[in-house]
């Protein structure tokens, strides 16, 4: 690798683990020392990289600098409050050694992903300092995600940070009473990672599945550690295994969607759908169902092109127990659709018709689709409501197309 | 929106009555389609079955075995939902696929919270 792409790359996969190994040294409340002196140490990198070459273990230098600019830190503060407290001043307080082991990196993260993923938070912030913090995402890309520009991730940011010190959010991993509950909050984190790439509008592919992925290291972190081993960890991990196995099929060149019925299955990646099946697997040893192992449930049998009636029945029967557990209107149309494709279009039509969600666009797509055949003048009535509806030129686009067809 | 029990009420002893193997799964794709329509439309609060066994428990010291109260019937479960008010509530239970069977019953009640914390 190139010294212009290695130090990038190293920053993405090795800032959250010394950021995560200082914060645990230094508390949580020194987050932003943590970060000043990990990008620091990347800053040296590039600087010295540049003139004398790229070390033989890169990885190791990093961490050595990192120490060391860690250790002068302490120094640093040492010697101030040996000033405040003259009697320590001939005392030689040893500075214990930063532990930069694997186990105590793997800890430390998972420590940092329980401390950002705290509920007083806004869940907008725990994903911004996520991929800042866990992820090692620039300012920038971050930004491009949401939308939005680096000011305004960057107060984000610091106001987040402020937020928890002031809610003085411990950096550990919860004990075993309270995990489950805990664990929650950083699921959610995780899944609306996984979803902010999933089903963004950033027109950067390559971020938009980044996203996806590092939600996904996040969720096998977990998966991987013997207390957060639970089975909604890996309802989750089978949830995004599956998702992501359509990654590459869901858009085309452009960036646009592709509809699901037209997508190229050669582009479904099986390693990762079987990768879902091991999980949901792993999933089924507790008594607990969760939102997750119905959303992986779903997704599995999206895996089967083939539209069975086995199919629709166990995707309908997910979906019914889904919206007890959790209601949204998105999966309330899914439902819908695939009640009609399990009990025939005019039992799903009634259904339909009693769902109220006059002004979501999809709602009437949803009811143009199930007229289309039964009564073709009613189906019109409610395209032309979705095209009024719809935003984007690619989804008016393609309601025009459903309207032509029916004249 | 208020919120409302349905209390289902059927024969859940006679050994006649009840359904075979096969009917059963009929039976709770019916039940599970039509609590999933509710949900769809955000109105499911909650709700459980409830075992056939049971005790009920009388004046003066008196328990006895079995659900039932003095009628065949007895209560096999309930849900709870939203609706605005006892009208939509019906309407909403007159689909219910347990009324299609001869002697079930769906009660309709409207919760008034007096258990209410706040």
């Amino acid at each position: 690798m190139e010294n212009g792409e290695l130090i990038p790359h190293l920053f993405r996969t090795e800032y959250r683990k010394i950021v995560a190994v200082l914060c645990k040294r230094f508390g949580f409340e020194q987050i932003e020392v943590a970060e000043d002196i990990t990008s620091d140490t990347f800053l040296t990198a590039a600087q010295g990289w540049g003139i004398g070459g790229i070390p033989p273990n890169p990885v190791a230098w990093l961490y050595n600098v990192a120490k060391n600019k860690a250790k002068n830190h302490l120094q640093r503060g040492h010697v101030f409050d040996s000033k405040v407290v003259p009697e320590l001043v001939h005392d030689l307080i040893d500075i214990p050694e930063i532990d930069l082991s694997p186990q105590n990196i793997n800890d430390s993260q998972l420590q940092m992903m329980f401390a950002i993923c705290n509920p007083v938070i806004s869940p907008e912030a725990q994903i911004g300092l996520s991929l800042r913090i866990l992820c090692g995402f620039g300012i920038e890309e971050i930004a491009d995600a949401f939308l939005s520009n680096k000011e305004t991730i960057n107060k984000r940011l610091f106001r987040a940070k402020e937020k928890l010190r002031e809610g003085e959010v411990k950096f550990e991993i919860p004990n075993k009473a309270e995990i489950d509950e805990r664990l929650t909050s950083v699921l959610t984190t995780i899944y609306l990672l996984f979803n902010e790439g999933y089903y963004s509008v950033s027109q950067n592919k390559t971020l938009r599945k980044d996203l996806c992925l590092e939600a996904m290291r996040l969720c096998t972190m977990l998966v991987e550690n013997e207390s957060t081993n639970k089975p909604q960890v890996n309802a989750l991990l089978s949830l995004m295994c599956f998702h992501a196995s359509r990654f590459d099929a869901r858009l085309d060149n452009n960036g646009e969607p592709i509809l699901y019925e037209e997508q190229d299955t050669d582009l479904w990646n099986t390693d990762l759908i079987s990768k879902g099946g091991y999980f949901l697997n792993r999933a089924t040893s507790g008594d607990k169902l969760s939102r997750y192992h119905l959303e992986a449930g779903i997704a599995y049998w999206n895996t089967q092109k083939a539209d069975t009636q086995e199919k629709w029945e166990n995707i309908l029967q997910f979906y019914n127990h889904l919206l007890q557990i959790e209601y949204s209107p998105i999966a309330a149309l899914n439902r819908t659709y695939a009640l009609s494709k399990a009990n025939g279009k005019s039992a799903a039509i009634m259904e339909a018709e009693k769902l109220n969600l006059s002004s979501n666009h999809f709602y009437f797509m949803l009811l143009g689709e199930l007229y289309t055949g039964i009564n073709n003048d009613q189906a019109i009535v409610n395209f032309n409501k979705a095209l009024a509806l719809a935003k984007t030129p690619a989804d008016k686009q393609a309601i025009q197309k459903k309207i032509d067809k029916l004249y | 929106m208020d919120e409302f029990v349905l209390l289902f009420r059927m024969d859940i002893i006679t050994k006649d009555a009840q359904p075979s193997p096969e009917q059963l799964q009929v039976y709770m794709k019916q039940y599970h389609d039509w609590v999933g329509g509710i949900a769809a439309q955000n109105k499911f609060i909650g709700g459980t079955g409830l075992s056939t066994e049971g005790r009920v428990l009388k004046p003066h010291d008196i328990i006895t075995d079995g659900p039932y109260a003095e009628i065949k019937e007895s209560v096999a479960g309930y849900i709870m939902i939203k609706a605005k008010d006892f009208d939509e509530a019906v309407n909403l239970a007159k689909d219910c696929p347990m009324l299609k069977g001869e002697g079930n019953s769906v009660e309709v009640r409207k919760i008034t919270g007096s258990h209410n914390k706040d």
